[in-house]
This record gives structure tokens, sequence and C-alpha cells, in this order.
């Protein structure tokens, strides 16, 4: 898949593929299109070149009503919960009941408790998006998708901005649910204990690229010396050395 | 300078073009999408509800006082015609051919296409518009087409209190200070006032409501850049809007005038 915005090349001929039931953790440096890719996968962009099949189907052809009809199948939770604000968090999490079924109040209602149970965040139905904290919000966006029932879910950045609690938190979460649920779950995160904690498997994005594929374990000991930097939150190293990230610092 | 002159003048044409050109597609892409189920009448009626009532108190003071104002220029001089009594007949057609459409129109366009735009702008930045696509939900449909539909309902209602109201602001100062009387008053105008006055003017409401949603939802969906952008967008939603209101009032104007002869 080959995606660019202008002169700006994001994704590079790259070559991803992601197994039924896996969790494919996306780790990059900010800037280097691990959520472009997601938006790509979901349909919000379209990708200039190439292809992505899901469940087998080619779908970067299809219309935007079909698409619609993989959409539904898919959920994502994005990086700053991206909650409607002019509706509390019941109507949020009931957004996709209302928008496309119909279901009686207390059916919605039900499941929409549900939902937040599964969060761990009971009771607080009536509560509007503003009055949450960064992490319930992120927890409200997955209620919001689970109410989906969806069979892929992609996580933008889930424990960015989150304390440290409350990204374990989440990241329980998401084991949680690949293991009740079963769904396939891609998670883009330059953060390296949620990637080691969540993942199957964890792949490197660079310059557009997959450079590195491999099991939680595998990456922590590659020899890639672009993946080692990364992971090791080095300065110095293969990334950035045509970068000046320290101030007055010159080798 | 003759070349700087030339290369800006068309881009300013190029640019304004390409506008255009956008927010035509928007229209097209709401007007189809109107015929689309599903159809969610309460979101229009959430939509009406925000731009009527909320609107109606200031269109209202403005066309009161628009109509005092006209009274007050008119008399400067019919008084030396000694024709004041054609003031009525003046003000009701001025008004509802005009005045009451145009100036109703940018006074929402000021403040509900400004809203809309802050709106919108605000949920594309958070990335609300986002998730809408994500959720197999078109935001142009749950977006643009409620606002669309409420603004070319409304408007025309609007209008027609901003018609009512600036007669009678005319009549106060008619009454209290050149002694015409109300009956007098409102027999001139029923005399004077055809029904073409009255629908030409809210005919062209219709277009203007369009206006005004199409560029406050086009601006604020096109939002880049934070917050910043969002107040840049808001301001262009105005001024556009402004713009786009008077030269579509002009074209009608034209047309209704030499063309249709009403």
């Amino acid at each position: 898949m080959h995606k660019s915005f202008g002169q700006h090349v994001i994704l590079n001929d790259l070559n991803l593929t992601i197994k039924e039931g896996e969790t494919k953790v996306v780790i990059g440096r900010s800037g280097t299109g691990k959520s472009v890719l997601l938006k790509n996968i979901i349909g919000i962009l379209r990708p200039d070149a190439g292809s992505i099949k899901i469940n087998g189907a080619e779908v970067t052809t299809l219309n935007e009503r079909d698409y619609n009809k993989i959409r539904m199948q898919m959920g994502m939770v994005f990086q700053g919960g991206a909650l409607f604000d002019s509706m509390n968090v019941a109507e949020n999490v009931a957004f996709v009941l209302d928008e496309f079924m119909s279901v009686d109040k207390k059916t919605v209602q039900a499941k929409v408790e549900r939902c937040l149970g599964m969060v761990g965040l009971s009771g607080i139905e009536e509560m509007m998006p503003s009055e949450l904290s960064g992490g319930m919000r992120k927890r409200v966006s997955l209620a919001r998708v689970l109410c989906m029932e969806p069979r892929i879910i992609f996580y933008d950045e889930p424990t960015t901005g989150v304390d440290p609690i409350t990204s374990d938190v989440i990241n329980n979460l998401i084991v949680d649910l690949r293991q009740k649920l079963k769904v396939t779950s891609i998670v883009v995160t330059h953060d390296m204990n949620s990637a080691y904690k969540v993942a199957d498997h964890i792949v490197m994005l660079y310059h557009g690229q997959v450079v590195a594929e491999g099991t939680p374990r595998e990456i922590q000991s590659t020899k890639h010396p672009v993946v080692k930097q990364f992971i090791n939150g080095e300065a110095k190293g293969p990334i950035t050395e045509n970068e000046n990230l320290i101030f007055g610092y010159t080798d | 300078m003759g070349n700087y002159f030339q290369s800006f003048s068309g881009g300013v044409v190029f640019r304004l073009v390409l506008y255009i050109g956008e927010i035509a597609v928007l229209f097209g892409q709401t007007v189809y999408l109107c015929f689309i189920p599903p159809f969610k009448g309460e979101r229009v009626l959430i939509q009406a509800k925000q731009i009527g009532p909320g609107s109606f108190f200031i269109s209202a003071l403005v066309a009161f006082f628009i109509g005092m104002i006209m009274a007050l220029q008119m008399a400067y001089q019919m008084t030396k015609l000694s024709a004041e009594i054609y003031i009525p007949n003046v003000i009701a057609v001025s008004l509802t051919r005009e005045l009451a459409p145009v100036l109703t129109a940018l006074i929402v366009a000021g403040r509900v296409g400004a809203g809309i735009t802050a709106e919108l702008g605000s949920m594309t930045v958070t990335e609300q518009v986002e998730a809408l696509k994500a959720f197999a939900v078109n935001p142009v449909k749950y977006l643009v087409v409620p606002r669309f539909l409420g603004l070319i309902l409304m408007l025309p209602v609007l209008s027609i209190f901003a018609d009512l109201i600036g007669i009678m602001g005319g009549f106060v100062i008619c009454v209290t200070k050149l002694y015409i009387s109300p009956a007098l008053y409102f027999t001139m105008i029923a005399e004077s006032l055809a029904i073409k006055d009255v629908l030409t003017g809210l005919f062209k409401t219709i277009f203007f409501g369009a206006i005004i949603a199409l560029v406050g939802c086009h601006q604020g969906l096109n939002v880049r850049s934070g917050a910043e952008g969002v107040g840049r967008a808001t301001t262009i939603s105005v001024v556009a809007s402004f713009i786009l209101i008077i030269m579509v009032d002009c074209l009608f104007t034209t047309l209704f005038y030499f063309v249709l002869h009403v």
C-alpha cells in the first residue's frame, strides 16, 4: 500500500498481514504513518496505490455504501476518544444502535450498561464528555465500539496521555477483549510497555515501511539498530542521526 | 505593478470560482442525501428550534428599528413634497421585497452560520467527523442535511416576522410623529402591497438559508490546524456568507425586475 499527502510520502509500499483473532501492535515514531495506516484500513482515507484485503475481500475499490457494510464489522478507538460533545455518555455508547438498528429503549439501555460495565465505567451514563478525564474518554470510546460487536478493533494510541495506572487498566481491557470476544485488534502506539503487554506480534514502521516484525520477545532481543534505538528510547542512533535533538548539541 | 495586479486579481477570481464550485458540490450532495433514507425528522426539528426561536429576538429588534429608521428617512424627503401619506407604501414594499429578507439573512449568517462553522470545526479537529465515517455514517447526511433543511425552513419564517415587525416600527413613527392615523397607515399598505412583493422576498430567503448552511458547514468540515483554524474558518464563513447573500440578492432582484417583471 502507498499513501502520500502532496509531496510527503507517508506509507511507502507497506506490506502487512494481520491474522484473524490476533493482536498486532504497530510501533514507530510520531509522524511515521501509524494512524494513517489505520485510517486507510477503515476507509476514512483511501490509499494512492496498492491493495487492502479484509477477510480476503479487496476493499480499496469499494464505493462508500459497500465499504459501510465492511465498516460495521470494525470499530475504532480514536486517540482523543472522539466522543460526540453534544451527547452524554449513554447516547455516545448507543450511537450505532440508535443510528442503524430499530431497538427498543430498554434493550438499548441494557446494552449501554453492559458495555460500560465491560470497561469498568458503570453509572456514568448521564455524564457529558467534557466532564470525563482522558482515560475515561478512551474507555467510553471503547464501550461505544463494543456496542457494535465488531470483529476487528483499531486502537489509535490507547494509552497516550493517561497516567500509568489507567494505562495498565486499558492494556488489561485490550487483552481481556481479545480473550473473551476473540476480536482481531490492531493497536497503534509508541508506549513500549503497552506494546509488550497486549501484542501477539509487533511491527515497526520506519520511513513508511515495515522494518521489523516479531513477537514481543523477538522485538526485545532484536539486533536491528533502528528498532533497538526506538524500543530503548535512545536519543542517539540511526533514526536521529540527521536530527539535532539536544539543545546546542553537536557530535 | 500591472502584472502583479493581474496575477493577484486572477488568483482571487480563481479561488472564488473554486470556492463556489466546492459549495456547489456540497449543495448537490446535500440535496441528494435529503431524499436518501434514513429520514430523521427530529434532527431537523432540533436545528430549526435552535435557528428560529434563537434568532427571533435579534432579527425582530433589527427589523423594528429598520422600520422606524425608514419612516424617519422617508419623512425627511417626503415632507418637502407634502407626500408623507406615501411613506407606509414605501416602508412596506421595501421591507418585504428587500430589507427584511436580506437583513434577516445577514443576522442569521452572523449568528447561526458562525455557530455552525465553530461547532463542525471543533468536531473536525477532535476527530468526531472521522468517527462518524468510521461508524459508517455519512457526515454530510448526519451534519449538513439537518442544518440545511432547518435553515431553509426557518429563514422564511423569520423573514415573515421581520416584515410584520418592521412595518410596526414604521407604524410607531408614522402615527406618533407624522400624524398619519393608524387606519390610514394600514389602508395605504393594503393598497400598495401585493402578494408578489412578499413572495419574491420569501423566495430569496430559501436561497439565503441554503447559502448560510452550505458555507457554514463547508468551512467547518474543512478546518485544519486546531483552534486557530476554527477561528479563521468562522471568520471566513461569515464574510463569505455575507458576500454570497448580497450577490445572490442582486442576481434575483435583477431577474425579478428585468426578466420576470415582478
